[in-house]
């Protein structure tokens, strides 16, 4: 604020810098913070054959300074993603910042989980990570710029191809409908048998112990010589 | 107060609305839990908060997206599923927080879709000179179009796993419920059975002192 000058000048040339620096990071979106060993799970309930990006992002809580730190070499995350049948599908160690890809083989709850493993941490007591994360699924996770470049499409070639993606997307989702549904409706017929078996368990259990009940009483009254 | 220079001026563009995107998260939230997400969201842009409670308890969670002064924007408690949209009146980080800490034993999955700005175009903006032919504005309607069908079949789906997991849940709990009454029907009528024969012995022994 001392006047004219290159200074002032130079100055807002770096505040410039810092509010795009700022517009980057927060670029990636959303983020949550997470304990140091804390183990955070995301599930994704997608059709087979289907592709998942995930990109994530993570910054370590510097306790003197009081800030999250930009990056942190050495800070590692680990990924481990899970079908719907429990097997692991994906389990790797990425640094702090990374992109992890999987395509699904089985129509179901896929569970992505991050967790830090970083012991050097441990030095700092209640420390936190701050996580940048963007999961992406399906359509959403082809790169159309990308496409354009490599299959040398032009503007409407493109387009259209990305209404096909849609619609494949789509179809791929009513078709796991379609198997959800199965599994819905023998779910309900079995609660159905149960329910019907009980019944008829039970009635016939409430009838044997009456008559067992009576039977027993009658010959105990017939010795006590009360009968 | 100086004059904005020109790196100031810029500055302020990189903080005007610019494309955004959607984050569509289902995650598991611990009974006596609250999570929090964060994103940094500049003025003007319009952005949509949407979450469905899709298993666990009561199929409720409480809700809670503050601004960057910490005002609150939105509240509710034990909802199953909303929707809330608002434009964003200050630059600064925004957060929204699911809570089940009123329930003590169920932990819940909750689904949001946290919509910012429009999506990204397809094109680097440059190629938006000349207006789009009627072929391409064909192709940005059917895209539109077809973005709704994916967002009813999501709602559909979420719809279907609650249902499902309402079903699955039933199941469980006449199995165990059936199970569970016909032993307690068993021990009830044996008990009667021998509780009203001790009535019997004790009387006994008094009719005969009575006699005598």
């Amino acid at each position: 604020m001392a006047g004219v000058g290159a200074r002032p000048l130079r100055a807002m040339g770096r505040q410039a810098l810092l509010l795009l620096a700022l517009c980057a990071t927060g670029a990636q979106g959303l983020y949550f913070h997470i304990g140091e060993t804390e183990k955070r799970c995301f599930i994704e309930e997608i059709p087979d054959e289907t592709m998942v990006i995930g990109n994530y992002r993570t910054q370590m809580w510097d306790k003197q300074k009081e800030v999250f730190l930009p990056s942190t070499p050495g800070l590692g995350m680990h990924v481990e993603v899970k079908d719907p049948d429990g097997k692991v599908v994906l389990s790797r160690q990425y640094g702090s910042e990374g992109r992890f890809t999987f395509t699904s083989h089985t129509p179901g709850d896929h569970q992505i989980c991050l967790h830090s493993n970083s012991t050097r941490m441990a030095l700092f007591a209640g420390g936190k990570l701050r996580v940048h994360l963007d999961i992406q699924v399906g359509e959403h996770a082809n790169n159309y710029p990308e496409i354009a470049a490599k299959d040398k499409l032009t503007e409407l070639q493109l387009r259209a191809r990305q209404l096909l993606d849609q619609v494949e997307q789509i179809q791929k989702e009513q078709d796991y409908q379609r198997y959800r549904e199965e599994r819905f409706r023998l779910t309900s017929e079995s609660t159905n048998q149960r329910v019907l078996w009980w019944s008829i368990a039970q009635t016939v259990i409430l009838i044997l112990t009456g008559i067992w009940q009576m039977r027993h009483l009658k010959s105990f009254f017939e010795a006590k010589k009360l009968v | 107060m100086p004059r904005p220079g020109s790196a100031q001026l810029l500055a302020l563009l990189l903080l005007v609305p610019g494309p955004g995107g959607a984050s569509e998260i289902t995650f598991e939230l611990p009974d006596n839990a609250k999570q929090c997400f964060y994103e940094d969201i500049a003025q003007g842009t319009k952005c949509t908060l949407e979450f469905q409670v899709i298993t666990g308890g009561h199929y409720d969670v409480d809700c809670r997206l503050e601004d960057p002064d910490g005002k609150v924007l939105y509240k509710e408690m034990k909802k199953q599923y909303d929707s809330f949209t608002f434009t964003a009146s200050k630059n600064g980080t925004y957060k929204f927080c699911f809570s089940n800490e009123f329930s003590t034993f169920t932990h819940k999955t909750v689904y949001f879709d946290f919509q910012v700005g429009e999506d990204p175009p397809l094109f680097p903006s440059e190629n938006r000179v000349s207006a789009l032919t009627q072929m391409e504005s064909a192709c940005v309607s059917i895209h539109e179009a077809l973005k709704s069908v994916i967002d009813y079949q999501t709602h559909f789906r979420l719809r279907e796993a609650q249902g499902r997991s309402r079903a699955e849940d039933l199941n469980t709990r006449v199995a165990y419920w059936s199970v569970g009454e016909a032993l307690i029907l068993l021990v009830v009528s044996i008990g009667q059975v021998f509780l009203l024969k001790s009535f019997f012995s004790d009387k006994r022994t008094t009719t005969t002192r009575v006699g005598s």
